[in-house]
């Protein structure tokens, strides 16, 4: 009974301290990475070729996405407001909702499972074969080669994602709202221009999609170098990457939300 | 180092993304419509302030020509004092005339300015001295209710 005892302390004392030892891990790598960042902007062209592969092949499910949640909020906004008889409002709904929060954070979430998990995977494969090993013999810094591109491509990227991604909602909302149930036009767009302003709104959302783009590449990259190099540990890696990113990206936008629209 | 296809596609996911900024600024954000460069603030006490927030629009002759900045409570006066800033482009005379109202029945509220016949114009950091504070539903039915009363005893 008090074996058992001891040895329940014992084990969490372990996962926490390995808890906090991965932490300390993680920290120092977020900080190599940006220390090593020169060779990506210098060689810019690595970078690109990882915009290409996070960002420019997310386009699809990001429009597509994009143009059915604006779709859906032009719908249930619909519904919901002609009850008080301010479909007019209706521009102003699907606008605020995306540029402020669902935009950001749902291309975000996107992004993880779509380009995150890809990332952690490709790194901890990389590991696990020892191609990284095997950089750094050849005395080429795996972090400014293949993590620090990594890193400024999904930040770069994630702020467009995101943008487009409330573009095509807003246009979805358009759609359903004015073309399909016929919301006034020139109601629906002068409503929306009169209460979404550039700077509180618009900005806030293209800030939030920054700390994401940070915060997701982040954990992916770190999660694929951290890897176990096995198979198991890779697919454990993967999807710890789409879980913690997704946890991440709500934790930081309640807190952003918090200090941008509260002024807490 | 040479031009590849790939580049082609990374410069139009760039433009794209740029251009769907654009167009939040432009079309569903008020860059367009409302861009102060240059402005001057102004400052009024009112006796209530109802709802006003924050960035609620300043406007004269229903043409918006400023924002609220923020609302204080002055413990000295015991009134709402309201900090605001208006356009460079827009000149008020001196005995300019601020009032809190609402944009249809249940709209947002903001403050309208009257100008007034004065010479002087005002200059940043004054202080608008006549207002008229928010009409408050609560205290317009009590009155009108107070005066249907009093209209009841005088007839007895």
């Amino acid at each position: 009974m008090l074996e058992r005892a001891i040895e329940g302390i014992r084990g969490t004392g372990h996962r926490v301290v390995n808890g906090v030892w991965r932490l300390g891990f993680a920290s120092r790598f977020f900080l190599a990475t940006l220390l090593h960042s020169g060779m990506s902007f210098r060689r810019f062209q690595l970078t690109i070729k990882e915009i290409y592969f996070s960002g420019v092949l997310s386009l699809i499910i990001i429009l597509v996405s994009g143009l059915f949640v604006g779709m859906v909020l032009g719908l249930q906004g619909y519904e919901t407001l002609q009850k008080y008889g301010s479909e007019s409002a209706l521009g102003t709904l699907v606008a605020l909702s995306l540029v402020r929060e669902l935009g950001p954070v749902l291309a975000a979430l996107l992004f993880a499972s779509r380009a995150g998990s890809a990332i952690t995977a490709e790194i901890g494969l990389m590991k696990a074969t020892e191609q990284i090993s095997a950089m750094e013999m050849m005395a080429v810094d795996p972090i400014a080669r293949v993590v620090a591109p990594r890193f400024w491509a999904g930040v770069i990227s994630m702020p467009l994602l995101a943008a487009m991604f409330s573009a095509t909602g807003v246009f979805g909302g358009y759609l359903i709202g004015v073309v399909l149930i016929g919301v006034d036009e020139g109601q629906f767009w002068s409503q929306m221009q009169a209460a979404v302003d550039f700077r509180q709104d618009v900005m806030n959302g293209v800030i939030k999609s920054c700390v994401f783009g940070v915060a997701i590449t982040a954990i992916a990259l770190f999660e694929g170098y951290d890897a176990p190099p096995t198979a198991e540990g890779v697919s454990h890696a993967t999807t710890r990457t789409v879980v913690t990113s997704a946890l991440a990206v709500l934790a930081l936008d309640f807190i952003l939300t918090a200090f941008m629209f509260r002024g807490l | 180092m040479e031009r590849k296809t790939l580049d082609l596609w990374v410069g139009l996911f760039v433009v794209a993304g740029l251009a769907a900024v654009l167009v939040l600024a432009m079309k569903v954000g008020n860059l367009s419509t409302f861009n102060m460069s240059e402005s001057y603030a102004l400052q009024a006490d009112f006796d209530n302030i109802g709802g006003l927030k924050a960035r609620a629009p300043v406007k004269s002759a229903g043409v918006v020509v400023g924002r609220v900045t923020g609302i204080t409570f002055d413990n000295a006066s015991y009134r709402a004092r309201v900090s605001m800033v208006v356009d460079k482009r827009y000149q008020f005379p001196k005995d300019t005339f601020a009032k809190i109202l609402t944009a249809g029945l249940l709209g947002e509220q903001y403050i309208g300015l009257d100008p007034g016949g004065d010479e002087v114009n005002l200059k940043s950091g004054d202080k608008i001295a006549k207002t008229q504070p928010a009409v408050v539903l609560e205290s317009l039915i009590s009155s009108f209710m107070f005066d249907k009363a009093a209209d009841g005893e005088a007839k007895k």
